[in-house]
């Protein structure tokens, strides 16, 4: 699993890469791998609000529907519509999958989220590996 | 057997005469019939002539077939299945308990089977005072002060719950905003409490797999509706602190609502309108052996306290001053109907046979009884699997795939493999707070004999696991489809049959030949 450097994180398994005051929201490698075989996705429309750590919308797997983070508070600019028909795409490639963009509405509260490094220690200690 | 040589599906297998079963639309041929009308001895209709355009000449699909062909279809489908009546069902929450045959016997007398939902009050006091008398019992073993039967099942008992919660809160001038929900609870809470119009605040466990206290002082506020909480929890441990769990939510105003999913492990010995709980519902079809799953109909009555009556469903079964029963419908601040009619009456007729065949002593000792068969198999299976939460069990144990996984064999696997064993499988991957659980709930019906088929059955699998991993991973090997796409099945779902035109297959439909092939 691999854990890209420029990348966010959060407790809840969300990524968020940011450039300027402009953040792209994911979820990891490994809430993917946790989650098994992704079904569906259920994402915001764009001009929606998030907030950060409230829940912005949903992935079901055949297991459980999960419900996604948001990592930064902002306005939805754009929302990733290929994962309508292709939910699989998360699973085969979960950094490169995004699912929604962000307008931020104050990029330091970024600050509170975890590192690449950190957040691999964080996940090596909950799942006790 | 190659497949050059494959020359189409078999007529008559020999290893089960059911191996092969079309559709009954597939086994349609025009002109047959299961009936034979005598001839007319009135004046004919003319359909056309009266409808005109509506009258319909073209049948569609409706299978036509004999008596003795649809027969043998259904009666062969039935022998597919796999039931309570035919071996033991460890679904863990579910409650899968043996449903007694008297309470069949009693819910066929004429006079209830024949009852009509429309017959006046003077000819429906039995009926009437079937309801009623339920009703004191429900009440009774929960320590509520009052109840509706009419909900049809667990969520709908939930539903209507969370929506008296939210009547109350309205009849003090503000519905609130979110219902707190601890991360082990089912799936049904948090869409119930999303479904009546609140947020869903997720409340963390402790390290024991319980209410965090501390973490819930933190979050409960006065815009806090309710609590969602399932007692014993989904791991099947009691929460402890239930009363201070109960006192933090009242000081804020409030309401404690119980998922009665686990009752089975209560009833006789404590009640959860003595710790504390304003609103919760019961399964009858679990706790109270009505059937569960496939046939049912399920039954989810609500108990509440006085505070939550005025807005019960209406009707409800009132006592008048000459002694008679009456359904009262006048009731202005209830939420309204929330189920045609009753709600499942047969259900009732079933719970309170179950009730009164086993009285007080009965029913605690029934509880006893399931506690000991989950502490006995935990007992048993405690070094051959993971158990992440140490906190004694009651009626239920959750066990993890952990040292399993190591090989590469996850619950699912093993839960498939049990099916091999003659075992319906355990709960798979649920509760969520515990990674890949195995979650196992024996009920008071299973005997000492066949806890041990399970139990010798499951260490076999995890020998299995060390030993051929891919055996288990393959698993089923013994059933008539083997391991089935289910992502498939959840990203593509086929849910409907369509005739085919000119007889042409989609060759990508899963038929019986191509069933029989994989077998």
């Amino acid at each position: 699993m691999s854990y890209p450097a420029d990348f966010k994180y959060t407790k809840e398994h969300e990524w968020i890469s940011v450039d300027g005051a402009k953040g792209t929201v994911g979820i990891t490698d490994y809430a993917q791998s946790s989650l098994g075989d992704i079904v569906f996705v259920d994402l915001p429309k764009v001009g929606d609000k998030v907030k950060a750590g409230e829940i912005f919308g949903s992935v079901e797997s055949v297991k459980a529907v999960s419900d996604l983070y948001s990592p930064a508070t902002g306005t939805v600019t754009e929302v990733n519509e290929e994962l309508k028909d292709a939910p699989e795409k998360v699973n085969a490639d979960a950094n490169a999958t995004w699912m929604i963009k962000v307008d931020l509405e104050n990029a330091g509260e970024l600050d509170s989220l975890l590192s690449a490094a950190d957040y691999e220690k964080f996940i090596a200690e909950e799942t006790g590996h | 057997m190659s497949e050059t040589k494959f020359v189409g599906t078999p007529k008559k297998v020999t290893t089960h005469v059911n191996q092969n079963e079309d559709l009954i639309f597939e086994k349609s041929a025009a002109g047959k019939k299961a009936y034979r009308l005598a001839e007319l001895d009135v004046p004919a209709v003319d359909a056309a002539a009266l409808l005109g355009d509506v009258a319909r000449a073209d049948l569609g699909v409706m299978p036509e077939l004999s008596e003795i062909e649809i027969i043998r279809h259904f009666t062969r489908l039935s022998t597919w299945n796999y039931a309570i009546d035919l071996g033991m069902y460890p679904l863990g929450s579910c409650t899968m308990k043996y449903n007694p045959r008297v309470n069949e016997l009693v819910s066929r007398l004429e006079g209830i089977a024949e009852a009509h939902p429309y017959q006046p009050e003077s000819l429906s006091q039995g009926v009437l005072s079937i309801m009623k008398l339920l009703s004191d019992c429900l009440v009774e073993i929960t320590g509520m002060d009052t109840i509706t039967l009419q909900p049809a099942a667990g969520a709908h008992g939930e539903f209507t719950g969370i929506l008296l919660a939210r009547a109350y809160h309205e009849a003090q001038g503000n519905p609130r905003k979110k219902v707190l929900i601890p991360d082990s609870a089912h799936g049904t809470n948090p869409a119930t409490a999303a479904v009546c119009g609140y947020q869903v605040a997720n409340l963390k466990s402790n390290a024991q797999g319980m209410v965090d206290i501390a973490e819930l002082e933190r979050m409960v506020d006065e815009d806090t509706a309710a609590l969602m909480l399932t007692n014993p929890s989904t791991i099947g441990v009691f929460e402890s602190e239930i009363h201070k769990i109960a006192d933090i939510l009242h000081a804020k105003g409030a309401l404690l609502y119980m998922d009665g999913a686990n009752m089975n492990a209560l009833v006789g010995k404590t009640r959860p309108g003595d710790f504390g709980v304003d609103v919760m519902h019961l399964n009858l079809h679990k706790t109270f052996s009505t059937p569960h799953g496939g046939g049912g109909p399920g039954s989810g009555p609500v108990a509440c306290k006085k505070i939550l009556e005025p807005f019960l469903p209406k009707p409800v079964v009132v006592t008048r001053p000459d002694g008679l029963l009456s359904l009262d419908y006048d009731r202005p601040q209830s939420i309204g109907r929330v189920r045609m009619f009753y709600g499942n009456f047969g259900m009732f007729v079933r719970a309170l046979a179950y009730i009164l065949a086993n009285g007080p002593d009965g029913l605690r000792q029934t509880t006893e009884d399931a506690v000991l068969n989950a502490n006995y198999i935990r007992a048993k299976l405690e070094d051959t699997f993971e158990l992440q939460f140490k906190t004694r069990s009651l009626h239920e144990v959750v066990f993890s795939d952990k040292r399993q996984a190591k090989s590469g064999v996850k619950t699912g696997d093993m839960g498939k493999r049990l099916i091999d064993y003659g075992f319906h499988a355990y709960t798979v991957s649920f509760p969520m707070v515990v990674q890949g659980a195995m979650m196992i709930e024996p009920t008071e019906s299973e005997s000492r004999e066949e806890l041990d088929l399970l139990i010798d059955a499951l260490k076999q699998i995890a020998q299995e696991a060390e030993e051929n991993p891919e055996l288990v991973k393959t698993a089923p090997h013994t059933t008539r489809l083997r391991r089935l796409d289910e992502t498939a099945a959840a990203r593509k779902p086929g849910l409907r049959w369509k005739p085919v035109p000119n007889g042409t297959a989609d060759p990508s439909a899963l038929t019986p030949d191509s069933a029989a092939k994989e077998w």
